[in-house]
């Protein structure tokens, strides 16, 4: 008589059990929250075809840059950050590892040549992103970020904020001198 | 400086969430007033809080503050004022806030308008709406913040999802949530009752206007968001059974259910320990909706953010709700006894039977939606329940039902005698089997069984829930709101019952490639595609075509849908024109440009009948369950105690 009242709690009880399995399931095929930073990581770098903001009338397919590693720096001219960043990435590019490539996002044309006239030019191209749609397609919450695309063409890594050699040094050479490969403890690359 | 503020103030609001629970249950164990006081007074507290902490939110979305991330990841300075503002609940994290806030809005309304029930039990009550209060706001301080920093900031956000820029999305999501969250509260009157032991006529009569108002709320919210879908998706259907939208439609059902439960339990003292189930359950669905479409468990086009994370707190915050509540059932539910019977026909088992129906029309979605979760718990192959499996089963208990319903809403309590409306009800009904015949062969040409079918039970139906309004005010006798807004919601679904039918049967779609001067049957309709030409918007250009639609040789409309694209993002969007009459929807969408010329276009051509009745269908319903809350006996202060006598007249009254 009185055990029926134990039912509903009996069925519950063995549906939250599925549930968490469930929930267990989807957290070992690999969705590590603490890891993801961007649901791009791990997959894929969209392609884009831009002007360049050296010469415009000359095109920057991310095509060619495929086969082996390069960065993707995300500035612009109106970001103070970005002019923080700036002697970093001059000294990356002198360390001649891997190729960097700029992607001028939602900024004046003419400032932007300014700037890398200016404050020196540590890009090997620096792509014309003026509505912002590609860096749209890369996810990119603002300026600066900076990628890493493997030479497999998969995004290995993602940078939100100013580089620093620090950051460049325990997060970045690592994983280039892995090609792929998981997170290595801090310090060990350099 | 002030989104810490917000982030500090929804910290107050939980450690004063956390003073209304320990003082509600320890204040009403031990009998101590000054401790029941401090849990009122930490519910205002908590109330304050959070509606500042929402205040902060909103004000962080008006100044476009992009160094917060969720502003920068879902609004933008280019947005309309009106879409800054309601992007606040445009993703996860602000829609939790949102719950929060209206959980806090709820908890106030009962605490100060509940009068007829003794203090402890209230208290009792408090605590309960704060321990949930808790766990949601541990939730979205744990796992989504919304006043979480980015930095550094952006210089512009990245906008508001394009689909829920549209005044379907302001109102739906704060309907809905007044719906979901609203069953609380007959949860934490059940919850209560159960620590309690005791549960009276003034219980359920306490109860009943909340429950009115927030299944209201949950049908007015569920239906905005099918009208949403209908004009903004552009499927040309109100409903797809998809996991989101049965999230919502499953605590109706049982919110339906308990509605008429509760009537029992009122009047007669009966069904008690299974009210208190269905008050656990309603709750207990609208936390399962809240888990299975933010937990990323089922993937559906409604859900906009998911993160197993956020579902391991959710599955523990129902484990512990919902358990608890359930093992306290267990322990407790065999008190409530009830000594009274009833007979074979009499409104109790009409009741009943409704009851049992709208459980197994709940099973048969829930079944429907965890299906995909159990088959790949299974390890089976993925496979997937649509539209198919619900078309067939769920008419299976709701055709009987509304026939029951039809009858039962004349049944007296205890022993019925139907020998009164046998005669109305038998007329009505061959009126209503005719009605059935000549609208589907006058109106629509062809007539299958089962049109006849659904339109002769929504005739009838609705002759039904008139014939007692209109005996009342015949014979000179006062109409209470009770009966009125029984009566009124029941037309509602007489309405809706209608609406859907002749909207399914009749219902034409064509694709057909037209070139101008051509024209393309459609239904009884003839659509005559006139012309193309190009024309500009302000941040767009577009190919517009003319089309004509015609009845019986009459011109009824000239319809001008349009191929967009939009300069910036150089997105085709195809805008659809609609003629929109009471009793029908012809639409006409552009698709692509056919042949060398580019004058030939392929388009999409929609008819749909009466659909309009789907939604005024339920907004009538409703109505009628807002009109009911406003019965006299509710209003009753003094009525502490239920003495036999009002128990009597009150159920002499109906309903």
């Amino acid at each position: 008589m009185k055990w029926r009242f134990a039912i509903p709690a009996i069925v519950f009880i063995a549906l939250c059990g599925v549930f968490g399995w469930m929930l267990y399931r989807t957290g070992a095929e690999g969705y590590n929250v603490s890891v993801l930073q961007s649901p791009l990581l791990g997959k894929g770098a969209p392609s884009f075809k831009l002007p360049r903001v050296e010469a415009m009338d000359q095109e920057i397919d991310s095509r060619d840059y495929a086969g082996k590693a390069y960065l993707l720096n995300v500035w612009a001219t109106w970001c103070v950050e970005c002019r923080h960043e700036h002697p970093v990435l001059l000294a990356i590019a002198r360390q001649n590892i891997v190729p960097i490539i700029g992607l001028d996002t939602k900024d004046d044309l003419n400032d932007a040549q300014r700037w890398l006239n200016a404050l020196g030019n540590p890009y090997v191209a620096t792509a014309f992103d003026a509505d912002g749609r590609v860096a749209l397609d890369w996810g990119v919450y603002g300026a600066p970020e900076t990628f890493l695309i493997g030479a497999d063409g998969k995004i290995l890594y993602k940078h939100v904020g100013a580089l620093s050699m620090r950051v460049w040094q325990e997060q970045f050479l690592p994983r280039i001198q892995q090609g792929s490969a998981p997170v290595k403890p801090v310090g060990e690359g350099s | 400086m002030i989104v810490e503020l917000g982030h500090f103030a929804l910290v107050l609001a939980l450690c004063l969430a956390a003073m209304q629970s320990y003082f509600g249950l320890a204040g009403a164990h031990t009998q101590r007033a000054q401790w029941m006081a401090v849990a009122r007074s930490a519910l205002v507290g908590q109330f304050v809080f959070t509606v500042l902490a929402f205040g902060i939110l909103v004000y962080a979305f008006e100044r476009s503050d992009f160094s917060v991330r969720y502003v920068a990841m879902t609004s933008s300075s280019a947005l309309p004022a009106i879409y800054k503002f309601t992007a606040v609940w445009g993703a996860h994290e602000g829609s939790m806030l949102l719950w929060l806030l209206v959980l806090a809005l709820w908890s106030v309304a009962v605490a100060f308008f509940t009068k007829a029930m003794p203090e402890s039990f209230l208290s009792r009550v408090i605590a309960v709406l704060g321990v949930v209060s808790i766990g949601v706001n541990l939730f979205i301080l744990w796992t989504s913040n919304p006043f979480e920093r980015l930095v550094p900031a952006a210089v512009d956000g990245n906008d508001l999802n394009p689909l829920l820029q549209d005044p379907g999305f302001v109102m739906h999501p704060p309907m809905l949530y007044f719906g979901y969250v609203g069953m609380a509260i007959p949860f934490a009157f059940a919850v209560a009752a159960l620590l309690e032991g005791k549960l009276d006529t003034v219980w359920a009569r306490s109860l009943r206007p909340w429950t009115n108002i927030a299944w209201a709320f949950l049908t007015v919210g569920i239906t905005l968001g099918s009208w949403w879908a209908y004009y903004e998706l552009g499927w040309g259907g109100w409903w797809f059974w998809d996991p989101v939208e049965n999230s919502s439609f499953m605590p109706w059902l049982v919110g339906t259910a308990l509605i008429h439960s509760l009537a029992v339990t009122e009047k007669r003292g009966l069904f008690k320990s299974w009210t208190l189930l269905l008050s656990i359950f309603a709750f207990s669905l609208s936390l399962l909706g809240t888990f299975l479409v933010r937990s990323g468990v089922l993937v559906s086009v409604h859900s906009f953010a998911s993160d197993p994370k956020r579902g391991v707190f959710i599955l523990m915050l129902l484990a512990l709700c919902i358990g608890g509540a359930l093992l306290l059932y267990a322990w407790r539910a065999s008190r409530f006894r009830s000594d009274v019977g009833f007979a074979m026909v009499s409104r109790e088992s009409f009741l009943l039977f409704n009851n049992a129906l709208l459980i197994v029309a709940t099973l048969i979605v829930l079944i429907g939606t965890l299906f995909p979760l159990f088959i790949d718990a299974l390890d089976l192959p993925k496979v997937s329940v649509g539209e198919p499996f619900y078309n067939l089963m769920f008419p299976l208990p709701m055709l009987p039902m509304l026939l029951l319903l039809a009858v039962g809403m004349h049944a007296g309590w205890k022993r019925a005698d139907l020998s009164m409306v046998r005669k109305p009800l038998l007329i009505g009904a061959v009126i209503a089997v005719i009605i059935g015949i000549a609208i589907p062969l006058t109106g629509y040409g062809k007539a299958p069984l089962m049109t006849c079918v659904g339109i002769s039970i929504a005739a009838w139906l609705a002759f039904s829930a008139l014939i007692e309004p209109f005996n009342r005010i015949r014979r000179g006798h006062s109409l209470s709101p009770s009966v009125l807004g029984m009566s009124i919601a029941h037309l509602g679904v007489a309405l809706f019952v209608l609406g859907v039918t002749i909207a399914k049967s009749y219902t034409a779609d064509r694709d057909t490639a037209l070139s101008p001067g051509s024209t393309a049957q459609l239904g009884q309709y003839e659509l005559t595609f006139v012309n193309v030409k190009d024309v500009e918007g302000p941040n767009y250009t577009a190919a517009e075509a003319e089309v004509v639609v015609k009845e019986g040789g009459k011109v009824i409309a000239t319809l001008h849908p349009q191929k967009r694209i939009y300069r910036v993002q150089k997105n085709p969007m195809t805008e659809s024109d609609f003629l929109a009459d009471w009793n029908r929807h012809i639409s006409v969408a552009m698709g692509e440009p056919l042949g060398r010329e580019g004058d030939t276009w392929s388009m999409r051509l929609q008819y749909r009948p009466l659909v309009r009745f789907v939604w005024m269908g339920a907004l009538i319903m409703a109505l009628g369950g807002i009109i009911a809350v406003f019965d006299k006996r509710y209003r009753t202060v003094a009525a502490k105690q239920s003495s036999p006598v009002t128990a009597q007249a009150a159920a002499k009254q109906g309903v």
